[in-house]
């Protein structure tokens, strides 16, 4: 009772002090507005929908769709697909950034880049190069080995794709964790008699734990959340969830049947979510140093960097053959029957679907900033700002990233089919969507560089002066600049290679490039497919340069060294 | 252009533990004359930098009124108000060139672009830097930057000039180049000033007036001479400079000067203020550097007696640690130039002998 009255007071006093900022209870109660309407509306619905049936409350739909053994083998397939990849696909991201943080092998550089392909291209690239390689008419299986009819749908290609689709997200998660643990640490135990096995195991490894953990959740939260390679590869046999719940809707016009498996698709997401940001990421061990010590590279012997080279070298191998197969298919006559070179592929998609190129640009390119400064603003809100509520924006905001996309897709055509947001079909509903799904993005970088900002920058400039908006504009503003932008390069290449939600809400006049790879995949013109991906790729890759050269143009060193990508 | 606190409080509370509250500064009571530096001194946690963000704005009292220039101001944010801070990181805006950090003020105020440089380079020549005028932060050093942050404050013509521990991020030379030109500074533009240090040489060297702080309630307000050489209480002569604690009873008292017995003898000690009595339990603070030392083969009933413990020699100094018999404390003694004034070893008996004049008296309720 007396610390809900302190809660109270507290509350009070805040508020009393935000309406003395009328710009800054404006944002608040904006931003807040567009959270509940775009982010806990649309889940809302999916909640609503399956526990509601003609009007009446009940658990009818849940219990069919948890009583159909083909709906629940689908969700076991998921948790043990989840599962697998996750921890194959961190083990191989970890290996991949200890030989990169910890040793002295030549091309760095370009591993690192192969690395990062997958994170900027759509993410069933994978699927399509694994069936033309090793699927019925297979380059591989096929084509080299005569194997004819070799089984690539279902259980083992899947988890190849998706651990060869989602181990660079472990690998730049772990990449950093390693690089932050100082070397000084592996050398003074070194140098109190370990060996180099030792080293590892007694401090490396134990420091880089609570790195890996989050990085097994994460990426267990993002392969759960697959769409596009299971619609490819997982074939009937092997039934994962996302998928279910799509054709539920878009097969059967099931639609409670369909929020249903949302609904249970929800469930371990956000869990496991927030296990890994409100438990897992606090356990991370910070390790105070001076000054930045260089790597002394003597922690790995000489016959490990090798090995270490070896697989890294066969990693690379592998996603540059994907990208190579899809390269080849976009420019081949008819994929394993006759593989000459022909333009033919690209005419067809200029012709047929090139609606759907300027569609995807015109969103990515208005939703991105959009994400990003709305990101920015919020970033800056939570970090600097004292209101009511903050907490619960935050989470709000964040809740994105946990919830798979065809959970938000579900939950967008549930919610603005009807007034008062009668939005299907239009390019609104595309554009928010994207904008509301990519502002964690933006948070995350704007509230890293915030943190790295010492307040009393801005409490120099009130100090002067200034008042909260120009302190704003002028200092936090230009300081936020380059995370702003890294932001929204992640946020552009995300809107480019979105398919899960963005799946429900495409129309006859708002078409996306993904959408349109996906149905010419199950159609079969894998060549035309190809061909897409290859303009997709390619247009993800102009915006990067051209992003980084007016960076560098306008902001120099200053803006320039802080892109990564 | 005066700053005046009356009975500032501020309490901390945590977040998430509404029982946990910490105390942060205890009814300070504080006046800040026109053209006056006047330092804040005390330990790490003692409420200092509090008290001047709560100067500037930045914090607002629990308890208490905030007075500037005769104007309450306790409801006046800290862009309103006519207080300019240096701050310890200095806070350069990095993304602005060094005449664009001191203009922007300026810049605020709704000057014109001619008058804002015409001005900066004004400062920026008193403050010998104008060769930084086009500078990027990055390409300063620590001391560069400290003067950026000095000019960009000075240049508003503030009321008050508020330093947050200015110089402890620079290496000790430059720390005494530029505490002497702060104190230029502040003396050629008369900007009343509140400093914020926990280094007691600055601020005995820079200040008009010194507050020592702890625990969040002002120990003493005096001039730099009458805070180390009459400390009021036990913790202020403790924490400024090094010192002794001699435990002694007054058994008469005259009109100027006190006679104390120390058990092994009495010595008169003249006092300026304090109300003794006769057989009160005294201490008295005596500084290392003021005791005299001679050979202690015979035993002066004047002196005390001791014999030499340890010994550390500085080069232009010689330290020493004296055991006496029936004192818990040992004696802590300074000589200088000891070259000519003779060593002694470990194991040596001295007498030491002190002035009357040297020694200060503190009652045992002063203890603090």
């Amino acid at each position: 009772m007396k610390n809900y009255k302190r809660w109270l007071k507290k509350s009070s006093q805040e508020i009393a002090f935000i309406t003395k900022d009328p710009i800054l209870l404006l944002a608040v109660l904006l931003i807040f507005g567009s959270l509940i309407i775009f982010i806990l509306y649309p889940l809302c619905k999916v909640i609503t929908a399956s526990v509601f049936s003609k009007g009446q409350f009940s658990f009818n739909v849940l219990k069919d769709v948890i009583s159909n053994w083909y709906f629940r083998q689908g969700f076991y397939n998921s948790i043990i697909m989840g599962t697998l990849t996750s921890i194959i696909g961190a083990g191989i991201g970890f290996l991949f950034a200890f030989t990169l943080a910890r040793t002295d092998i030549p091309f760095k550089k370009a591993f690192h880049l192969v690395a990062i392909i997958p994170i900027i291209s759509p993410p069933f690239i994978g699927a399509m190069a694994i069936i033309m390689l090793f699927g019925n008419n297979g380059l591989i299986t096929s084509g080299l080995l005569g194997i004819n009819n070799f089984k690539i749908y279902g259980f083992r290609g899947l988890l190849f794709a998706q651990v060869i689709t989602f181990f660079p997200v472990a690998y730049i998660t772990l990449r950093g964790v390693l690089e932050s643990i100082s070397p000084t640490l592996e050398d003074a135990a070194f140098d109190l008699g370990g060996s180099r096995w030792k080293v590892f195991k007694k401090v490396t490894l134990p420091l880089a734990i609570p790195g890996i953990a989050s990085a097994i959740l994460i990426l267990f939260v993002e392969t759960l959340a697959d769409f596009g390679n299971p619609l490819i590869l997982a074939g009937s046999k092997f039934p994962i969830l996302s998928v279910q719940a799509y054709l539920q809707i878009t097969g059967m016009y099931d639609l409670p049947s369909g929020a249903a498996l949302a609904l249970i698709l929800l469930v371990p997401s956000i869990s496991v979510y927030f296990l890994q940001k409100y438990w897992v990421s606090r356990k991370k061990y910070v390790t105070v140093t001076g000054k930045p010590t260089a790597s002394s590279h003597k922690v790995v012997s000489p016959v490990a960097k090798w090995i270490l080279f070896a697989f890294c070298s066969f990693l690379a191998f592998i996603i540059l053959l994907i990208y190579f197969t899809i390269l080849w298919g976009a420019f081949a006559k008819v994929w394993g029957f006759d593989n000459s070179l022909t333009l033919e592929n690209f005419k067809y998609v200029f012709s047929v679907g090139f609606e759907a190129v300027t569609d995807t640009l015109i969103i990515a390119v208005t939703s991105t900033p959009i994400a990003g400064i709305l990101g920015m603003i919020i970033a800056f809100l939570v970090v600097r700002k004292k209101f009511p509520g903050k907490r619960e924006m935050e989470f709000t905001s964040m809740l994105s990233f946990a919830v798979p996309g065809t959970v938000i897709g579900i939950g967008y055509i549930l919610a603005f089919n009807n007034p008062p947001f009668a939005l299907t079909g239009t390019f609104l509903i595309l554009m928010l969507n994207f904008v509301f799904r990519y502002i964690p993005v933006g948070i995350q970088s704007g509230v890293a560089i915030l943190q790295q900002v010492d307040p009393c920058i801005e409490e120099a400039a009130v100090d002067l002066g200034a008042d909260s908006q120009y302190t704003f504009k002028k200092v936090t503003l230009p300081l936020m600049v380059p995370a702003f932008f890294s932001g929204l390069i992640y946020s552009f290449v995300r809107a480019m290679t979105a398919i899960s939600a963005a799946i429900f809400l495409v129309s006859a006049h708002w078409n996306l490039m993904t959408v349109q790879i996906m149905s010419q995949v199950e159609s079969g013109r894998l060549g035309a497919a190809c061909a897409f991906s290859v303009i997709l790729v390619g247009i993800i890759l102009l915006a990067i340069l051209i992003i980084r050269l007016i960076l560098n143009l306008f902001y120099g060193s200053f803006g320039g060294t802080m892109l990564k990508i | 252009m005066s700053v005046k606190l009356v009975n500032i409080s501020k309490i901390f509370r945590d977040q998430g533990n509404a029982q946990k509250k910490v105390e942060a500064v205890k009814d300070v009571n504080l006046e800040v004359k026109d053209g006056e530096m006047v330092t804040l001194l005390g330990p790490s946690g003692c409420g200092k930098t509090t008290t001047l963000r709560i100067v500037s704005g930045f914090e607002t009292p629990t308890t208490g009124e905030v007075w500037i220039s005769g104007k309450m101001v306790n409801n006046i944010p800290p862009n309103k108000r006519d207080t300019s801070m240096v701050f310890q990181s200095y806070a350069i805006f990095p993304h602005l060139s060094v005449a664009q950090n001191v203009g922007f003020g300026l810049e605020l105020k709704g000057w014109g672009k001619t008058e804002i440089e015409k001005e900066v380079r004004r400062i920026m020549k008193i403050m010998e830097f104008s060769e930084l005028y086009s500078r990027k932060p990055e390409q300063l050093s620590g001391g560069q930057q400290q003067r950026v942050a000095l000019a960009r404050a000075v240049i508003n013509k503030p009321s008050v000039l508020l330093f947050d521990e200015p110089l402890s991020n620079l290496d000790a030379k430059l720390r005494v180049q530029m505490r002497m030109e702060i104190r230029k500074i502040q003396k050629t533009f008369g900007i009343t000033s509140i400093y914020v240090t926990h280094d007691q040489e600055e601020a005995l060297t820079i200040s008009d007036r010194v507050v020592v702080m702890n625990e969040g309630k002002i120990m003493q307000v005096a001039t730099p001479i009458e805070i180390y050489s009459h400390p009021k209480n036990m913790f202020v002569a403790d924490f400024i400079g090094r010192v002794n604690f001699i435990p002694g009873k007054i058994i008469d008292k005259k009109e100027k000067t006190l006679l104390v017995d120390f058990g092994i003898y009495q010595k008169e000690i003249q006092y300026r203020y304090g109300n003794f009595k006769v057989n009160e339990n005294v201490i008295i603070v005596v500084r290392p550097e003021s005791l005299k030392m001679s050979p202690g083969k015979k035993i002066d009933p004047h002196c005390i007696q001791g014999e030499i413990s340890k010994l550390v020699y500085l080069g232009p100094t010689i330290e020493y640690e004296i055991e006496v018999k029936g004192l818990s404390r040992k004696i802590f003694a300074v000589l200088y130039n000891p070259i000519e004034e003779g060593f002694f070893k470990v194991g040596d008996l001295v007498n030491i002998d002190f002035k009357p004049i040297a020694a200060h008296i503190l009652s045992q309720k002063d203890k603090e």
